[in-house]
């Protein structure tokens, strides 16, 4: 059973940095992607959207692999800014399990 | 086991916020490119190295010893490491390490950019010892409170010296000075331009025609983040260098893999390689425009290709 965290939710809520509502699941972002990551968008902004942090914790070595490259975003036609999604959620890690601001 | 990600990260912040770097150096080593330049100090105009091209030398070092501690049992004691290096500068040691040739080569291009925008009629000075490390690194692994206090002292420090327009040298500078400080720093309005920029709007002609055979690797960070793709080319186009463009380039340009080198140095290495075999199919020596890119891709070649940085090919063609 994953925990729901009001912690990270209310985190996504109070950004202006977290936005991944516009993706819809179209995969373009993992085709281009040189790491071939396919969990970003489309699974795991989703969980932290619903505030499960367990998910994030599980993901730690994913979220850090990220190049930022910014492939991605260049090529969604949403324009999910999937970069700056990638360095909230290390910002987010990085002072909740690392101890590091 | 992985390399610690969180050990790492924590060596790199306590630098910053001890040392005022991720990777310390001495000023001797900052400054040498500049011996005989004779540049003035500061300006209302300055060239900011940000350090980057200084440190690849010092990170190619580091980076040999990383890749054999990944998937080794000793990255159990890089907490240890990080504790040590709370007292005493390790990356001071590494340094030590870092070949005296690949220094050579790294100051020749920073002189090569300097000598460039003097021909070019540019009126610049240069910070010398109180130039500071960007933060670049630091914002990209979301280490933020370490980054706003660091871009603070960069900002406080540009300020002092009266500075108005910085010309930088690499694109992890650009886009940090340019784009991110604006929302970390109160009221940072100094122009930022990356030499590029400044020679390909100066108009400067070549002294030289030149028939070098160019694969043109475009910096994600310039191309997606910044928009330098044409400014290249324009003064390539002039030289009379052949450009190839390899099948992914411009907007569209395949990351280099250095951003993992830190972190994951294999996945970082597969990356370099992947790119390397696109900018050999489409022909002729790689010229790459930011030193993280250099370094990756001359690793992954192995000298299969040749791979240069491009103030070098320009250096020749422009006289300087
Ligand atoms: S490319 Fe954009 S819309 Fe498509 S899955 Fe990725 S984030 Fe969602
Ligand atoms: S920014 Fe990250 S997720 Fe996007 S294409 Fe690059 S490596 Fe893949």
């Amino acid at each position: 059973m994953s925990r729901v965290s009001s912690k990270l939710a209310s985190a996504v809520k109070c950004s202006d940095t977290f936005n991944a509502d516009a993706c819809m699941h179209c995969g373009v972002c993992t085709a281009v992607c040189p790491m071939g990551i396919e969990m970003l968008p489309r699974k795991l902004f989703r969980y932290v959207q619903v505030g499960l942090e367990d998910k994030v914790r599980e993901n730690i070595s994913t979220i850090y692999q990220c190049l930022l490259c910014g492939m991605c975003a260049e090529n969604c036609p949403a324009e999910v800014n999937i970069a700056d999604n990638v360095r909230f959620l290390r910002k987010y890690i990085n002072e909740n399990e690392f101890n590091l601001s | 086991m992985p390399l610690p990600t969180k050990d790492i990260l924590g060596i790199l912040a306590d630098n910053l916020n001890q040392r005022k770097s991720v990777l310390p150096i001495s000023n001797a080593a900052a400054t040498r490119w500049s011996k005989g330049l004779d540049l003035p100090k500061g300006g209302k105009t300055v060239l900011y190295t940000g350090h980057l091209y200084q440190l690849i030398p010092i990170i190619d070092a580091m980076s040999g010893q990383m890749s054999k501690f990944e998937n080794s049992p000793i990255t159990k004691y890089f907490g240890l490491g990080r504790n040590v290096n709370k007292f005493i500068n390790m990356t001071f040691f590494m340094g030590m390490m870092a070949s005296k040739d690949e220094q050579k080569d790294y100051d020749r291009m920073l002189r090569n950019i300097a000598l460039l925008l003097k021909k070019a009629n540019i009126d610049f000075g240069y910070l010398y010892g109180e130039e500071l490390y960007s933060g670049a690194l630091v914002y990209d692994e979301g280490v933020d409170g370490s980054f706003a206090k660091h871009a603070q002292r960069v900002a406080d420090m540009f300020k002092k010296n009266g500075v108005e327009k910085i010309i930088t040298v690499d694109p992890h500078t650009t886009h940090t000075l340019r784009t991110v400080f604006p929302e970390f720093v109160k009221g940072f309005d100094v122009e930022v331009k990356s030499y590029l920029e400044v020679l390909a709007e100066s108009g400067m002609e070549p002294d030289t025609q030149i028939t070098d055979e160019l694969s043109i690797h475009d910096s994600c960070v310039y191309a997606r983040h910044e928009n330098v793709v044409d400014q290249p080319r324009q003064l390539l186009a002039k030289t009379g260098a052949k450009l190839n463009e390899p099948r992914l380039c411009g907007k569209n340009t395949h990351c280099c893999g250095g951003p993992l080198e830190s972190l994951f140095p294999s996945e970082s290495h597969r990356i370099a390689g992947n790119r390397t075999e696109q900018l050999k199919e489409s022909g002729g020596n790689v010229a790459t425009m930011c030193p993280i890119c250099l370094v990756s891709l001359r690793k992954a070649a192995k000298g299969s290709v040749k791979v240069n940085d491009l103030s070098d090919t320009l250096a020749r063609a422009y006289g300087v």
